[in-house]
């Protein structure tokens, strides 16, 4: 309980991912607080990448830290693009308006 | 051992509240700041456990550029006032499907958390990690040697998602003055200047 182990790091990920995917499924009103979930699990996957780099002593991990940081950031900037023109379309970019493919 | 411990249970604690807090916050911009709150602490967390450059460049990346992006958007669409609502109002058909399958998701990840065997040597094998040099210096010489490839795909895709963005959100406004660079680079001296010969006591007409 005391010694921080490559454990706590791993069920620390694992909580946030859970939340992340909780968030995506549950949320029905906000397509923006459904890309900060994809962000959330991003992290997550961050948290364990880096955890099992420092826990195992190999520095591959953090560089593949890196390149989900650089996709991260790339979605975040196309993903809220797709929502500004979307906005400027519609006139609303909530969950339940969104319908045009009748998924 | 006791410090390390009281820290990492205080930033993740803070970390998984902030969390929770994005998917429940009823205001979309009180989301947006648990979010940051969630990306420092985090960040705090990979600073103590020794992946210094990445904490910062977490706080840097999400903190600074991230954050500030879905806090613009939020404000331009004026979609503050929308307010998010799971268990009022009409009900969803989602809900169940989503808890089962988030639910499904976590107890998958807690058997492979608690069912994992350690390699007996994992924890003293840290051969790089606790060398002289430091955090940074480590990445840069991985880095920029075996995973440059990598390296320079992550630039492409960044370019590729700033040409993407702009694409996507310009758009041609009629009756809108602009600077058009290509008549102002292709003026020709011969048309635009004109010398005039002034005579005295008349002066020169300017509109014609």
């Amino acid at each position: 309980m005391i010694e921080i182990s490559l454990g706590h790091y791993l069920s620390l990920g694992a909580i946030i991912f859970f939340l992340g995917v909780m968030g995506i499924f549950l949320n029905r009103k906000n397509v923006i607080v459904i890309l900060m979930s994809i962000e959330l699990i991003l992290l997550a996957v961050n948290i364990n990448l880096i955890s099992f780099s420092i826990f195992s002593g190999d520095i591959v991990g953090q560089i593949f830290t890196m390149l989900t940081l650089t996709v991260a950031a790339a979605e975040a900037a196309i993903g809220l693009a797709i929502i500004v023109i979307y906005y400027r379309n519609k006139g609303s970019i909530r969950v339940e308006d969104i319908h045009g493919m009748k998924g | 051992m006791l410090i390390h411990s009281i820290f990492f249970y205080f930033f993740s604690i803070i970390a998984i509240f902030s969390s929770l807090m994005v998917i429940t916050s009823r205001n979309t911009v009180n989301s947006v700041f648990f979010l940051i709150l969630d990306f420092i602490s985090v960040g705090c967390l990979f600073i103590m456990v020794g992946a210094e450059f990445l904490g910062m460049i977490i706080l840097i990346v999400y903190v600074g550029a991230v954050a500030v992006l879905f806090l613009f958007v939020v404000m331009m669409l004026n979609v503050a006032e929308q307010k998010q609502s799971w268990f009022i109002g009409k009900k969803s058909t989602h809900i169940p499907t989503g808890l089962i399958v988030s639910v499904l998701i976590f107890l998958e990840l807690l058997v492979v958390v608690g069912g994992w065997k350690y390699k007996d040597n994992l924890m003293s094998s840290s051969s790089l990690i606790f060398s002289k040099i430091s955090n940074t210096h480590q990445l840069g010489l991985v880095m920029y040697t075996d995973y440059i490839l990598y390296f320079q795909l992550a630039g492409i895709i960044l370019l590729l998602s700033m040409i993407g963005a702009i694409l996507l959100t310009f758009r041609e406004r009629p009756g809108v003055k602009r600077q058009s660079y290509i008549k102002q680079i292709s003026r020709d001296p011969k048309t635009s200047v004109e010398l005039k010969n002034v005579q005295s006591y008349e002066g020169v007409k300017v509109d014609d």
